[in-house]
């Protein structure tokens, strides 16, 4: 295709792109650069009978004239990246000549906004992806056993906690897990325990947030997963198993071979949108033991006295992690995309 | 291959249908559960007493005089306008779907019939776009749109969506192009076709089932964001989901929880009518990107 009929066609997309996602991502840099003008103070002098009095007062007037001047607020270079809502630098090192052990310089950390949120986005990602693949793999080698008859209604009702939208799908499993919920009673009654709340840890708060995640991702996994199973060669099943293979061995060296690559994908997929954990946390109203980087970006945003200095500095931490999680894909489909020319 | 060597030992066929049928519980347990329980009281649905009070609506009985109710649905549609914010999701999600795919078309198509370097870089980029957390972006808008008073508008919404939208679409329709032979076109261009034209009549005709794959999961996105819609629109033109958020704050409260289960069923409705018709083409749309690698 002629560059130029290339040019038109991919236009109207590029430019919704180029305006509404790299723009964005710049607006980000730019006001993470910045922080709010100081408010400007007035000094007065009130003289009454008994003397007089200096006081002070906020000049709303000029302040406001000043935010409209500058909207984007007074430059403050890398100033938001190192205070405390964020990497914390100073707070780090004090912590680190302040404790001796590890233990202890760890729970410092732990209460650094920043570094407990992405300690809970690791951990989110870190666990959910592999239990996903496991999981929705086992899932689709069991669907792939049944009869046809019950194939579809299973795919069926399998693709619901996926379709479903997230903070709804959250919404549905904290109402059940609520103290005076279905599944909340239930483990009261099964640890014998009338007290035990999965909201009141940050431990089992973590580990409810964990299985909504992969009560979430098993679908997208299972499908992908089953509809590779469907491609299988059978000549090679069955010259697995002349030559003696278990059904075992079959699965192990024949069938997860051949998946491979979608094991990559699904992967890919996973790590993508599990870094990005953010419903849930608001649909289990879990702030209090656990944020993520995203919860982090929209406690800044929301409200009348939005941050927006923090949020931007925070967004473009996040945007690097994002970078850095997708390093070893590009570079892979570099090589690929080479390999292919040559 | 002969049905004796297919046939599995009994203690597997019992583990992999009890994982299975495990499976199906949790998956679908959760739904009919909130599905029954949204047409009791909330003192059946959080049962203090019994959890089977749920089941049979006891104190429903003794609250509305009969075991089912309907007043969550009321309470939710009526008094707390929650129709309002079905019409706006309605539109958004309408106009999103609509402008998403005539931009992704043009966009995918370009892309699987260019052979150029360019074109490969545009896609990997795409992909770095789709890696973006929403709220990232989000931030980015937020201060120039109140500067420039495009904030709380429905239709500044319709194109922050369909812009996210973008790259997935481009990936998704990029693949279903690439299966349609270039043949096809390249021979209508042979006839006197400018590429527009073979575009229009040759490509256009075949094309329905990649393009209606992708407008389900451009359907999706619209209609499950939180992210977006919660931050740039104002009270008036709020979308259900984050009404539902905002139920959650207020209701709480007044001891309304069934309000907002109410409308999470409401909201869900909509999604199932979609898999039960769309079943077949939500799985190819999964599987797509991924068979390709």
């Amino acid at each position: 295709m002629p560059h130029r009929t290339f040019f038109w066609f991919i236009l109207p997309s590029a430019l919704a792109m180029l305006l509404f996602i790299a723009f964005p991502l710049v607006s980000v840099i730019l006001q993470s650069l910045h922080v709010e003008h100081e408010q400007i103070l007035v000094t007065s002098e009130n003289c009454g009978p008994f003397g007089c009095k200096q006081s002070t007062s906020v000049d709303v007037e000029a302040t406001a004239l000043l935010k409209d001047a500058a909207p984007l607020g007074r430059f403050n270079g890398l100033g938001t990246y190192f205070d405390r809502g964020h990497l914390a630098t100073a707070e780090i090192s004090a912590a680190w000549s302040g404790t001796d052990s590890w233990g202890g310089f760890f729970s410092k950390v732990m209460n650094l906004p920043f570094y407990k949120a992405l300690a809970f986005t690791l951990a989110y990602t870190v666990v959910v992806t592999p239990l996903v693949i496991l999981l929705g793999l086992a899932v689709a080698l069991g669907v792939n056993g049944l009869p046809k008859l019950l194939k579809g209604p299973t795919i069926f009702i399998s693709l619901l906690p996926m379709i479903v939208t997230p903070l709804i799908g959250s919404l549905i499993l904290y109402w059940m897990i609520d103290a005076d919920g279905i599944l909340g009673k239930g483990l009261q009654y099964i640890f014998d325990d009338p007290a035990l709340s999965l909201k009141a840890s940050p431990l089992l708060t973590w580990l409810t947030l964990f299985t909504y995640g992969v009560w979430h991702g098993i679908p997208f996994a299972f499908v992908v997963f089953y509809a590779g199973l469907q491609t299988v060669p059978e000549e090679t099943l069955e010259a697995a198993m002349v030559d003696g293979a278990s059904r075992w061995e079959r699965i192990r060296y024949v069938v997860i071979p051949y998946m491979g690559p979608l094991f990559v994908f699904v992967a890919l997929i996973q790590l993508m949108d599990n870094f990005r954990v953010f419903e849930p946390i608001i649909g289990f109203s879990a702030q209090a033991n656990a944020s993520s980087l995203s919860t982090e970006i929209y406690g800044d945003l929301l409200g009348d006295n939005a941050q927006y200095a923090s949020a931007a500095a925070t967004s473009t931490l996040t945007v690097i992690g994002v970078a850095i999680l997708l390093t070893p894909v590009l570079i892979r489909t570099w090589r690929d995309f080479n390999r292919k020319v040559v | 291959m002969s049905i004796a060597s297919k046939r599995r030992s009994t203690p597997l066929v019992l583990i992999s249908s009890v994982l299975v049928l495990a499976w199906i519980v949790v998956a679908a347990f959760p739904f009919l559960w909130t599905l029954w329980g949204s047409f009791k009281v909330q003192g059946d649905f959080f049962s203090k007493a019994d959890w089977m009070n749920a089941l049979w609506g006891t104190r429903t009985l003794i609250e509305t005089g009969g075991t089912f109710t309907g007043a969550g649905y009321e309470g939710a549609w009526i008094e707390k306008e929650f129709w309002r914010a079905a019409m706006n999701t309605s539109i958004i999600v309408f106009f999103t779907v609509i402008i998403s795919l005539t931009l992704g078309t043009l966009g995918g198509y370009a892309l699987a019939r260019s052979g150029y370097r360019y074109a490969f870089w545009l896609l990997m980029l795409a992909l770095v776009f789709r890696a973006m957390p929403h709220i990232t972006l989000v931030s980015g808008y937020l201060l120039p749109f109140f500067e420039w008073n495009l904030w709380g508008h429905i239709p500044t919404t319709i194109v922050v969506l369909v812009a996210i939208n973008q790259p997935f679409t481009l990936w998704m329709l990029h693949s279903f192009f690439l299966n349609i032979p270039k043949d096809l076109d390249e021979s209508a261009m042979v006839d006197g076709c400018t590429r527009f034209q073979a575009f229009r009549h040759v490509i256009v005709p075949v094309m329905w089932p990649g393009v209606i794959t992708t407008g389900l999961f451009s359907f999706l996105l619209a209609y499950n964001d939180f992210t977006v819609t919660a931050l740039l629109l104002n009270q008036e033109n709020q979308t259900m989901i984050p009404k539902i958020a905002s139920f959650l704050g207020s209701t709480q409260v007044e001891g309304n929880v069934m309000f907002a289960v109410a409308a999470v069923v409401s909201a869900t409705a909509p999604l199932f009518v979609l898999i039960l018709f769309f079943q077949r083409q939500i799985v190819s749309g999964l599987t797509a990107g991924a068979v390709k690698g």
